[in-house]
């Protein structure tokens, strides 16, 4: 469990750091709060050339707020996300889902960038972003783009993102304040991986009717995504009983989660519908 | 019987803070990894990678010509120097001559049986350069099929060690009376079958050896030692062909010990060995993937058990085969799960016919060991389940089903089961178990919760209750040495054959000579465990060090008087019977005082030894209250309640943090430990992230009650081992909560641990 052996930069602008991964030819890797690389590596899972430890770039850890949204740099950490009081009415659902993020000690070094780029399918960030139609601003060697959070993750453990490329920020679109929301998750103890998760929200239309429904899930699924079918049980609808019941249907029968070691795939597949259920009753309630 | 005649308990009994933790808390404790002698070098461990197979060649070149390495060590190299064989590890307990070809080879040579078994062995300046090697060894092993479990085992169409013919070195026999003709009497007979996962204690602090070798004194000195120390002596003093007297065992500061700790590995001859090969100080410290996939594994046994019983509920017959899935080899403390599993499967009750076997099965996994309550945490499991179960059947209550069994004062001693090969009769000591049972319901409020039964709250949980009786073996023999010395400034140092593997050996130890001597517990230096403090000593496992050791604390400190009166009485000249000693640091006769500190120099020293071959048994009983959310399976313990009677309490706090440690450590065990293979026996388990331990937030609502109504009358405190009572009841009094929570759902867990999961599982396809 020792590190194998790499060399270390630690650049001070972003282009000199897109520079050093390019010239690495892939073989190098950006380093930000190391709570995934550094098992991974301490494992012996990666063994690569140079880490270009991200932590002198200015301006990546700010968290920007305005009429067209949240603005949340890829140095952000767990604990900046969970101190910032004016997110808990800009964004309360990205604090809700963030108290979940593992543990004290990990919260304070974890960050935005590494755990979008890690793109584990039980994390929450990843979860989030896809749910609430966020964008994720990538600058590489032949400049930026912008990539809607449903079209980056590509599966368990993968993104679009080449190896020469850099995760800056993560935008969400604006929160009205009346949108009802609610997020659920279950996982072994506290802190841990998700069996499953899921973030609800819907607006209500003149009706009092659901419109507009996100629903996203975590854990039960290979990368984070959105369970179309649920959300449509529910656009149009009364949040009731009866629609909470068809909505947690569709979410089950939409979904093909894989089973591993902790849970079956049986067991996440109900237990994402159990939290949407539970979600709803909250967010309806 | 009482204590010692001179002994008044002062300090004994009362809640001293442990001593130890002094120096703990400000970072002054010095473990293994915390020595760093010049010249260290680090050493690696290559480990195989598949389950079961033949090794074809291990090809070190290039490792050896890597940077910063000296040297890289293979089972070739090792049988080589060591007369043309590997050394192998056996049993250190319970040993038998037809169990000794089953043991581990220290580095795997021709063939592996299981991942994690090592190759070799890299020594280099650093542990990240010895790491790096590791990568540049080509091992090829062709693989054989492999044995993923005790019922693939039992076929012997795959044999782990072709030359002795079968998988299963023996079958343990534990009876009493006569079991077949109770059962075919009986009006009530329930027949289940039971099974519990693998897990084991994981100690924060990993094992770690470090060896420094003296070629011209001829001297092994090794630190790191835990547990049993002098054992560990004699083994690697055979094996690397050393008198006893050339090798030394020095005990650290332990982060946990539980059983798994201070046993022989393979790693304590591998690193003395290229020590000495290299004739450099060489230390390896187990990483946490190590240690999962190599300390010793337990608990992974399953049984078929049948209970008879009157329709009054009183238990008859008690039937059953156990199998222990004991992975590839037999170790050092192999035999113990099996035994006790067979002998103490009756635990707390009465029950006139008993037969029980229990197969030993090996299986290309990790080999297993004791860990706090060997055999008795599985076989509460099971007998407390059957015992709700048989209760439900015959319309008893289960708590009156239990006082109906429990033994009282006049039943003792009481005869368990008497086990085979090599035969071993074990009888309760003392007690009135109901005394317990009792307390223990009035603790968690049963009568008042007992509605709350199988019902669910506003939220959709069931509430449980679970109620469950235990026993707890201590003092194993044969013998604990103390040796007291009058140091030169009045001070007594105390040096003791147990060892501290953070129990709070040192605090009750302390607290024991300092009432024996009448000299006050901060006048008394105390040392422990390392073979160089005494001739012999045991340590520490089996609850045994405040029975053993403090007993032979007494006796030291009764020759230590008589030694001090001697040399009073020439001093002051009188008679040895005129002098007192006592009242801190002086003899005195009449006025006439003389401080212990100028009796120094008369060379005041003497031994103490207690031999003993009776256990003594602590008992209790435990209760849980729970709620299980059906739709999730999470099991939340709301309340849990231990009471155990452990004879005498030299210290409420210790013995109280033994009990709470151990009840959530038996939480773990329960819930969500669970060291998975798959079925080629890749080892799927080998971090923190997928063993799951309980933290401290997760079970935040246990007490420990600890009684002494009735004192042990097989040592002279009159106490008893009281390290492991509270881990040993947890699986079948949660399970029992658990089962009476979903009674209306019809699910009976029949398996650990109750992880959400399978507790959903279960609701998905009841039964009976
Ligand atoms: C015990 C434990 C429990 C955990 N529990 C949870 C949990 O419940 N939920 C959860 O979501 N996470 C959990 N995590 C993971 C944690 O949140 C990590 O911090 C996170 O996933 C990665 O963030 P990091 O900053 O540490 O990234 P790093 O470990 O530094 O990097 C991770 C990966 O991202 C790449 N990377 C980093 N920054 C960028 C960037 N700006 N652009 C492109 N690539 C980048 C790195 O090259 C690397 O491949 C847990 C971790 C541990 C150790």
């Amino acid at each position: 469990m020792k590190l194998p052996p790499f060399e270390y930069a630690a650049p001070a602008t972003l282009d000199e750091a897109i520079a050093l991964l390019a010239a690495s030819g892939g073989t190098a890797k950006a380093l930000s709060g190391g709570q995934s690389l550094m098992p991974v590596l301490a494992f012996r899972l990666a063994s690569p050339s140079l880490l270009v430890d991200l932590r002198k770039i200015p301006g990546l850890d700010r968290i920007d707020i305005d009429a067209q949204g949240v603005k949340i740099g890829a140095r952000v950490r767990w604990r900046d996300i969970l101190d910032d009081a004016r997110l808990r009415t800009a964004f309360p659902l990205l604090p809700a889902a963030i108290s979940h993020t593992a543990h004290y000690q990990i919260r304070n070094r974890g960050t935005v960038g590494g755990s979008l780029a890690h793109a584990d399918p039980a994390a929450e960030m990843p979860g989030i972003a896809v749910a609430c139609d966020a964008q994720l601003v990538i600058a590489g060697s032949t400049g930026r783009r912008t990539v809607a959070a449903a079209d980056f993750f590509t599966g368990a453990l993968s993104t679009v993102l080449a190896d020469d490329e850099l995760i800056v920020e993560v935008r969400f679109p604006a929160w009205p304040t009346a949108r009802r929301w609610a997020f659920e998750e279950f996982a072994m103890r506290r802190g841990d991986f998700a069996l499953a998760g899921i973030a609800a929200w819907y607006d209500l239309d003149s009706g009092g009717r659901a419109t507009n429904t996100h629903i996203g899930v975590i854990g039960a699924c290979t990368r984070p995504q959105r369970l179309a079918k649920a959300e449509a049980a529910l656009n149009g609808k009364a949040v009731d009983a009866a629609a909470i019941l068809s909505a947690a249907k569709a979410a089950t029968e939409s979904l093909d989660p894989p089973g591993d070691l902790h849970a079956s795939a049986a067991y996440r597949r109900s237990l994402a519908g159990t939290l949407l259920e539970r979600a709803l009753q909250r967010a309806s309630s | 019987m009482g204590a010692e005649e001179g002994f008044v308990a002062s300090v004994v009994g009362t809640p001293v803070k442990r001593i130890e933790d002094q120096r703990l808390l400000r970072g002054k404790g010095e473990y293994v990894d915390d020595l760093h002698p010049e010249g260290l070098l680090h050493a690696a461990i290559l480990r195989s990678t598949v389950a079961h197979g033949r090794i074809v060649s291990i090809n070190v070149k290039a490792a050896l010509a890597m940077p910063g390495v000296r040297g890289v060590f293979t089972g070739e190299d090792i049988a080589r120097d060591s007369g043309g064989s590997v050394p192998i590890v056996s049993l250190r307990l319970a040993p038998l001559p037809e169990l000794e070809p089953f043991g581990q080879p220290v580095i795997a040579n021709g063939k592996v049986r299981c991942v994690g078994e090592p190759l070799a062995v890299v020594v280099a300046d650093t542990a990240g350069l010895a790491e790096d090697a590791l990568e540049a060894i080509e091992v090829e092993i062709e693989s054989l099929p492999v044995v993923p479990d005790r019922k693939a085992s039992a076929t012997n169409e795959i044999l782990l060690f072709e030359n002795l013919g079968r998988n299963s070195p023996i079958t343990y026999t534990a009876a009493k009376g006569d079991a077949a003709a109770a059962f075919a009497r009986a009006p009530y007979t329930r027949k289940e079958s039971f099974r519990v996962q693998r897990h084991s204690a994981v100690c924060m602090e990993p094992r770690g050896v470090l060896a420094v070798w003296d070629g011209a004194a001829t001297k092994m000195t090794v630190s790191g030692a835990a547990k049993v120390p002098f054992a560990g002596r004699r083994i690697l003093a055979r094996h690397m062909d050393l008198p006893e007297e050339c090798v030394d065992l020095i005990e650290s500061d332990v982060g946990g010990g539980f059983g798994v700790r201070g046993e022989f590995y393979c790693e304590d001859f591998l690193i003395p060995f290229v020590a000495r090969k290299l004739n450099r100080p060489v230390k390896w410290i187990e990483d946490r993937r190590e240690n999962l996939l190599t300390s010793n594994h337990s608990r992974e046994i399953d049984i078929d058990i049948e209970i008879a019983c009157e329709k009054d509920g009183t238990i008859v017959g008690l039937r059953g085969h156990a199998w222990v899935d004991a992975g590839a080899y037999l170790r050092t403390s192999a035999a113990i799960p099996p035994r006790n599993v067979a002998q103490f499967l009756s635990g707390p009750y009465k029950i006139a016919n008993i037969h029980v076997d229990s197969s030993v099965m090996l299986t290309n996994k990790n080999p297993i060991g004791t860990y706090r309550g060997p055999g008795r945490f599985e076989g509460d499991f099971f007998r407390e389940r059957l015992v709700d179960m048989a209760a439900k059947d015959l319309g008893i209550d289960r708590v009156e089903m239990r006082r109906r069994n429990l033994p009282t004062d006049a039943d003792m001693p009481y005869p368990l089961a008497t086990l085979n090969f090599p035969e071993k009769k074990e009888e309760l000591d003392s007690g009135d178990y109901n005394i317990t049972l009792d307390r223990c319901l009035a603790e968690i409020k049963w009568a008042e919760k007992a509605p709350l039964q199988g019902k669910p709250d506003a939220d959709g949980r069931y509430h449980g209750l679970g109620i469950g009786c235990f026993i707890e073996g201590g003092a194993a023999g044969p013998r604990e040495n103390a040796r007291m010395v009058v140091d030169p400034d009045g001070y007594v140092s105390v040096f003791v054959g147990s060892t501290s593997i953070g129990q709070g050996l040192v605090t009750v130890s302390v607290q024991i000579a300092s009432d024996a001597l009448g000299v006050s517990m901060d006048r008394i230096r105390f040392y422990h465990g390392s073979t160089t403090y005494l001739k012999e000593g045991f340590g520490s496992f089996h609850s045994r060090s405040v029975v053993m050791g403090g007993s032979a604390i007494l006796d030291a400190a009764k020759n230590l008087k008589a030694a001090i009166r001697k040399a009073a009485a020439a001093r002051l000249n009188c008679a040895e019977s005129d002098v007192t000693v006592g009242a801190g640091l002086a003899a005195s006769q009449g006025a006439r005082t003389i401080p212990l500190a100028d009796l120094a120099k008369d060379g005041l020293s003497v031994e103490g030894t207690f031999a003993n071959h009776h256990h003594t048994y602590a008992y209790g009983s435990a209760a849980a209250h729970v709620t299980v959310d059906p739709r999730t399976g999470r099991v939340e313990l709301l309340e849990y309640v231990t009471v155990e009677d452990v004879g005498r309490i030299i210290n409420p706090l210790t013995t109280n943090g033994q009990a709470v440690g151990a009840v959530v450590q038996g939480l773990g065990g329960t819930m969500m430990e669970h060291l998975q293979y798959d079925e080629h026996g890749q080892f799927l388990t080998g971090s923190l992230a997928d063993y799951l331990l309980p933290t401290a937030t997760d079970f935040p609502n246990i007490r420990a009650i600890v009684l002494e109504n009735s004192p042990s009358p097989n040592n002279p405190l009159g106490t008893k081992g009281a390290g492991e009572g509270g881990i040993v009841p947890v699986g079948g009094v949660i399970a029992n909560a658990v089962a009476n929570a979903l009674s209306s759902l019809k699910a009976e867990p029949r398996e650990l641990p109750l992880s959400p999961p399978k507790i959903w599982a279960l609701i998905q396809q009841p039964s009976a």
